[in-house]
């Protein structure tokens, strides 16, 4: 007759010897699941927590970011000390109609809202792409837009690299980029966060005349007015901030947006 | 090791005299690269030292239960799951520090000071010795961290857990930060030089040479 009680069966596993096969079995089970209750009991209970900081860490990057492009605190101060903000539906280059700040990130949890990219196109590695994206548009007294910030991402050595891209009013000149999350190697790939390293951004350019993205992270050291020094020893890292500007300037990216702001729809 | 060691000898044998870095040389991989600054070894041992009492306390609860096939793995599904909740705590009330630390909570899990506690002492004994015996090498480490950084943060850049104490010359001071300070080599040069300072104090210390040289000459016939 089979013993069903719980307490007893309980008892019967910890007279078991160790060596048992059962035992092992069970042991192995018995341990990983309590295991995996309490990791996944702290990630969810702690992930609000974290998501605050890392938006208050967004934030303080950006106003960095804001604050180290050369002028841009005279600018600031005249426009009103504020960026204003937009959520823009990136395959039609222009302001999301039912989207707003508030609601993007409910927006972005449901998989319609994001597009997945063919390999071909998926220079960035990111696999998906959200349809929608904040951005940010200070314009100057007559209106004009003199700074744009595009939050862009893409996959580096490691994991994501998230980035803040902005660009002058004419759309092709480099303002500045802030990387605002990266888990490269501690001293090879992660000194893309360096201010030394960022600091060659400003005024670089992305495109030439015809409407070419150029900009590259050379090897080395920058050898035209559309590069930046590569990083010695993070190859990998160094490609992988080229082909995220580049994506997200393309035509998948920020590229329909771009051309409407250059035809002055904004 | 006697049979019930005294509990106050286990938490301060590894202070000093027994001490898991500079006598065992166990877990200085995280002790040299967490040292630039005071508050980040702090954090670093604080955190440590949580990981090795609390896994010493779960390992000796179900020491009695462990196939002996698979107690590596249950001992490293413990310590991992443990440094995971730690990191996730770290990263959602100390962002700042959890940035600077980064990859090196996480690789708490494959400190040998972690493992080889619970693999020596916390799976023989029960619960409150092992969890004091942890504590003790945990504060054992800590202390090592705690002068390292301390040293480096204060003559690579004149401060103590961030508070300027010698004034700079760039500020008008004294005070020329040394930068090699703020290196991982000077990490190792410290490191050397407590091993060095504690075995002159306590030759018992010393470890034998491990070889000796043959006593008679090679037969090359």
């Amino acid at each position: 007759m089979v013993d069903l009680n719980p307490f007893s069966l309980w008892r019967r596993l910890l007279a078991l010897p160790n060596e048992s096969r059962t035992k092992t079995i069970l042991m192995a089970f018995l341990v990983s699941g309590i295991c995996a209750l309490m990791v996944s009991g702290a990630t969810v209970y702690l992930r609000p927590i974290q998501a605050a900081n890392r938006a208050a860490e967004q934030q303080a990057r950006l106003s960095a970011l804001v604050a180290g492009i050369p002028g841009m605190s005279a600018l600031l101060a005249q426009s009103g000390g504020s960026l204003g903000t937009i959520v823009v539906d990136l395959a039609r280059g222009s302001a999301a109609a039912d989207v707003t700040p508030e609601t993007l990130a409910a927006a972005l949890e449901e998989t319609a809202n994001w597009t997945g990219l063919a390999p071909s196109d998926d220079l960035a590695g990111i696999r998906s792409r959200p349809n929608y994206a904040q951005i940010y548009l200070l314009r100057d007294e007559a209106g004009d837009i003199s700074l744009a910030i595009l939050p862009i991402s893409g996959s580096g050595y490691n994991g994501p690299i998230d980035a803040i891209l902005a660009l002058q009013g004419d759309m092709t000149t480099i303002a500045g980029l802030a990387i605002t999350g990266q888990t490269e190697t501690p001293g090879l790939g992660a000194r893309i966060e360096e201010p030394a390293w960022l600091s060659q951004f400003p005024g670089t350019r992305l495109a030439d005349a015809s409407g070419n993205i150029r900009f590259a992270v050379a090897r080395g050291a920058s050898g035209n007015e559309y590069e930046v020094d590569g990083i010695t020893g993070a190859t990998r890292t160094s490609n992988a901030i080229t082909l995220m500007v580049r994506f997200w300037l393309g035509s998948k990216g920020y590229g329909p947006l771009i051309a409407a702001i250059r035809r002055g729809e904004f | 090791m006697p049979a019930r060691p005294a509990l106050w000898s286990v938490l301060t044998d590894p202070l000093v005299r027994q001490n898991p870095v500079t006598l065992q040389i166990l877990g200085i991989c995280s002790a040299l690269a967490v040292t630039t600054s005071l508050a980040t070894a702090l954090t670093m041992s604080a955190a440590l030292t949580a990981v090795v009492v609390m896994g010493a306390g779960m390992i000796s609860l179900i020491r009695n239960h462990i196939p002996n096939s698979i107690r590596l793995i249950i001992q490293i599904v413990i310590i991992a799951s443990l440094v995971i909740v730690i990191d996730q705590l770290l990263q959602a009330f100390l962002p700042e520090i959890s940035r600077k630390l980064s990859v090196f909570v996480s690789l708490i899990t494959t400190n040998c000071l972690v493992l080889g506690r619970s693999e020596s002492f916390a799976r023989l004994n029960p619960p409150i010795p092992a969890m004091i015996d942890g504590l003790g090498n945990g504060l054992g480490y800590s202390l090592v961290l705690i002068v390292i950084g301390a040293v480096r943060e204060l003559f690579g850049e004149g401060a103590l857990l961030g508070y300027q104490v010698l004034p700079l010359v760039d500020q008008g001071g004294w005070f020329t930060p040394l930068n090699l300070m703020l290196m991982a080599p000077s990490a190792f040069f410290l490191l050397g030089g407590l091993v060095w300072a504690l075995r002159s104090v306590l030759p018992e210390q010393v470890e034998p040479p491990e070889h000796s040289a043959p006593a008679i000459a090679e037969d090359r016939a």
